[in-house]
């Protein structure tokens, strides 16, 4: 009864999205109030059916209802309760279930906390919105509907791909999907924008706060996705540049570029085509990743179900969407008004050069990631374009925008000279170089070319810190003084150190642990020592183990620095009911030089275990670097201009922006 | 008047050729670097069958794939181990010195990456066995449908 209701609800928000779609649209098209009006509260009203809908499928899997398909699929009733949760979007149906419900939760955001829209502006992006709200209602009900029964029920389900019983991938895919169709509510803005035929710094203030957030998300989803990669493969990489990897990859690379070129619109009324090219092309390569790892073009652990049917549906939405969208641009961008003048040498010089630089190297993913798929379709044969390709080309894209990084923000608009920002850069770059040469020096380990991109990684670093040195006139006035600058700062600026700051310290962390890593593959007997990374391993031995649906064997490693017991590591071989799959746990130790990491492999003849120990060094630094590039957006969205937008003061209950 | 109209009308267009020879300049070099990597890095994916057909000559690297022959897993000195990977027509020695991947199991569908040697043994680097256990890598499965040795429903999903 509840699954009917739920299959119900998303009948009736796939209703009212259509209301939410035309009804506004052609409000605003005869300029009719009362049905602009009307995008607001359908906005909700979808949202809240889509919950209903959302609540009543996890309903289904926590009590184990084997009368839905979907439910015995991918569900089973020794499962703990988390991945019983986990598992509603850990499947194609219930996954896309949750993308339309954070859709509709955007659109939601959008009609509760967009206060200040001129009801016009408002009314559009909510219709473009309540459109994408359609397409994906309809993909659902037609091809991937979660609420189908069984009959007769069955009494036990065939599980959860035990790969994805792991706390980092049970928050996921909601972190991920926030970010890809956050990037929707860009993309309305833009569309609206285009129909309008008016794009003004207002426009560029209420548009930044929405892809801050996707952007975000997308950090967050993606450096989960990442962590688990890390942990749960037990391969010992973080990133395998991987076709699903990518797909993620590229809308974050072009909603960086969105951030930074929204900023020379906002400020400079300047490159506000470009703007909304950008946001159209941000959401439309959400739309791409969706259509690749779901139609089932690619394989990886993300196509659940090979079902040409939904690939041509989803191609479908995505030709409408994107060939709409960029007709529509062709059409109307002509209309919008050039901005500002800017000599190449000025912020808004580096900004440009900034987006340049971040959508070349998004197409050389684009590019690397499709050809496979292009070359089979023409002629057939089978390549594979593996990390080789995407270091040269990105690596190499990517190199002067990172060196670069530090300037920006130190130029000044408009005009800019070169010898202020030499001046005050000095010091970050004597403290590369000599950083550089004393690694040069005191390792002989590795390439001589990871010095460099440590070196890389800390310029950005200690460019932060200096612009935001410059910016509380730290040493040059009283400490009080700086203190209080520091306070006074907008939260904006604050954000852009961070995360500027938070790239520099991933990329040390990619180039010391791509370069300096060690790894041994041995056999190893209970009593065997290892040295690795400073630390002494002893493989103690290992126990047979059982979980709530695995049993396994656990292998255990003292670790040993010095004379002293730092940790004893476990890592469990599972096998999981049903199914039989095996899956590792790896055993690791983490500390700041870097991560103990250890894993089990197959029993050898001899009774020796295949073992793998690695330590891969100042590999936290880019889960660290993450988190402060995500802090820098929190920080971001938490400027004041972007609640005191208009010259009406917002309510109260307004001045909280969307979470 | 319309002398400063004429200079910035001239320096407007001045400072967009700039943008746009720039950014032209940076295509241009990108789109090399992408041509360059694209022949230089791509790995080839062939199945036994093909190595004879293609005449691939030891040293170039490519992709194996195929079943993993049942009953041909030995394991050797330390972390070495040899298996035969087949696509029902031909069957090649694969040498691997490393730990097999968790769903690496005799019967089953396997991708390896490496090089032939002299005496035409593949010698692999890498060995790919994906996350599912019903999962066939797609390249195999494709392959293995077009020499019609393909055991519908062997590889299809739950």
């Amino acid at each position: 009864m509840i699954a009917e209701t739920g299959h119900f609800a998303l009948i009736l928000a796939l209703v009212t999205a259509l209301a939410q779609c035309f009804v506004p649209l052609y409000g605003a098209h005869r300029g009719d109030r009362a049905l602009m009006s009307v995008a607001g509260p359908a906005a909700l009203a979808q949202f809240s059916l889509i919950v209903i809908a959302f609540f009543s499928l996890m309903h289904a899997y926590v009590t184990s209802d084997f009368s839905l398909a979907n439910v015995w699929q991918n569900s089973h009733s020794a499962k703990p309760l988390l991945y019983k949760i986990s598992g509603v979007w850990g499947n194609h149906e219930g996954s896309m279930v949750l993308w339309v419900l954070i859709l509709a939760l955007f659109g939601a955001g959008v009609a509760l906390f967009g206060g200040n829209l001129p009801l016009e502006l408002k009314s559009r992006v909510l219709a473009v919105q309540g459109s994408i709200g359609v397409a994906f209602l309809l993909f659902i009900l037609f091809t991937s509907n979660p609420f189908l029964r069984l009959d007769p029920v069955p009494i036990e389900g065939n599980g959860l791909n035990p790969l994805l019983q792991d706390p980092a991938l049970a928050f996921h895919p909601p972190f991920l999907y926030a970010g890809y169709v956050g990037l929707s509510v860009s993309f309305s803005f833009a569309i609206a924008a285009l129909i309008d035929g008016k794009v003004d710094a207002a426009w560029a203030r209420w548009v930044r706060p929405w892809t801050l957030a996707a952007w975000m998300f997308l950090t967050i989803g993606i450096a989960m996705g990442s962590w688990w990669a890390y942990y749960e493969l037990g391969w010992g990489g973080f990133w395998f540049w991987d076709p699903v990897e990518n797909a993620s990859f590229m809308p974050w690379l072009v909603a960086a570029a969105l951030l930074h070129s929204a900023v020379v619109v906002e400020k400079r009324n300047a490159l506000k085509i470009w703007t909304i090219l950008l946001a159209i092309l941000a959401f439309s390569l959400s739309l791409v990743g969706a259509f690749l790892v779901r139609s089932g073009v690619l394989t990886s652990v993300h196509a659940f179900a090979v079902d040409p049917a939904r690939g041509v549906f989803i191609l479908l939405i995505l030709c409408v969407f994107i060939g709409g969208a960029l007709a529509l641009f062709a059409w109307r961008a002509p209309v919008l008004k050039a901005g500002g003048l800017f000599t190449p040498m000025s912020r808004e010089g580096g900004l440009v050069m900034n987006n340049l630089l971040l959508c070349t190297a998004c197409a050389s993913v684009f590019i690397g990631t499709l050809y496979p798929l292009a070359l089979e379709t023409l002629t057939g044969e089978k390549i594979s374009v593996g990390p080789p390709y995407f270091n040269l080309t990105f690596g190499l894209i990517m190199l002067p925008l990172l060196l670069l990084v530090p300037v920006g923000p130190l130029l000044t608009w408009k005009r800019a000279q070169a010898w202020p920002v030499i001046q005050r850069l000095w010091a970050a770059a004597l403290g590369t170089l000599a950083v550089v040469i004393l690694l040069l020096v005191v390792l002989h380990r590795g390439p001589w070319l990871t010095p460099f991109g440590v070196g890389l990684g800390l310029w950005l670093v200690l460019g932060a810190l200096v612009e935001l040195s410059e910016r509380i006139a730290l040493f040059r006035t009283p400490w009080a003084m700086s203190w209080s600058r520091l306070k006074g700062l907008p939260r904006s600026a604050l954000g852009m150190t961070l995360a500027h700051a938070g790239v520099g310290l991933a990329i040390i962390g990619i180039f010391a642990v791509t370069t300096w890593r060690e790894e041994h593959i041995v056999a190893m007997k209970p009593g065997d020592k290892l040295t690795v990374g400073g630390y002494e391993v002893t493989y103690i031995g290992e126990a047979p183990m059982t979980g709530p649906n695995y049993t396994g064997d656990a292998g255990r490693f003292r670790v040993m620095s010095g004379n002293r017991e730092v940790a004893v590591l476990a890592s469990e071989k599972r096998r999981f009911r049903p199914g039989n799959q095996e899956t590792t746990e790896v055993g690791l130790l983490q500390a700041w030089s870097g991560d103990l990491y250890a894993v089990m492999g197959d029993r050898m003849n001899d009774g020796a275990r295949a073992i793998r120990i690695y330590f891969n060094p100042l590999i936290s630094l880019i889960w660290i670097g993450t988190f402060v590039m995500f802090l820098g957006g929190f920080v971001s969205l938490t400027d004041r201009r972007f609640r005191v937008g208009a010259p009406k003061t917002a309510r109260k209950l307004h001045a909280v922006p969307a979470e | 008047m319309a002398m400063t109209t004429m200079t910035s009308r001239s320096s407007r267009k001045q400072k967009r050729a700039v943008v746009i020879l720039a950014g032209l300049a940076i295509l241009g070099i990108a789109a090399g670097l992408v041509l360059y990597a694209l022949r230089d890095t791509i790995v080839f994916f062939y199945t036994p069958s093909e190595i004879a057909e293609k005449n691939v000559v030891p040293g170039q690297r490519f992709r194996l794939g195929g079943l993993v022959e049942a009953g041909s897993v030995v394991k050797g000195e330390g972390m070495t181990v040899r298996f035969a990977v087949t696509d029902m027509i031909k069957t090649i020695t694969v040498e691997y010195k490393g730990q097999l991947p968790d769903l690496f199991r005799e019967g089953q569908g396997v991708v390896t990456e490496g090089k032939l040697d002299a005496s035409g043994n593949f010698v692999a680097d890498t060995v790919l066995a994906k996350h599912d256990e019903t999962y066939m890598p797609k390249d195999v499965a494709d392959r293995l449908k077009e020499k019609g040795v393909w055991k519908e429903g062997k590889g299809a999903g739950s």
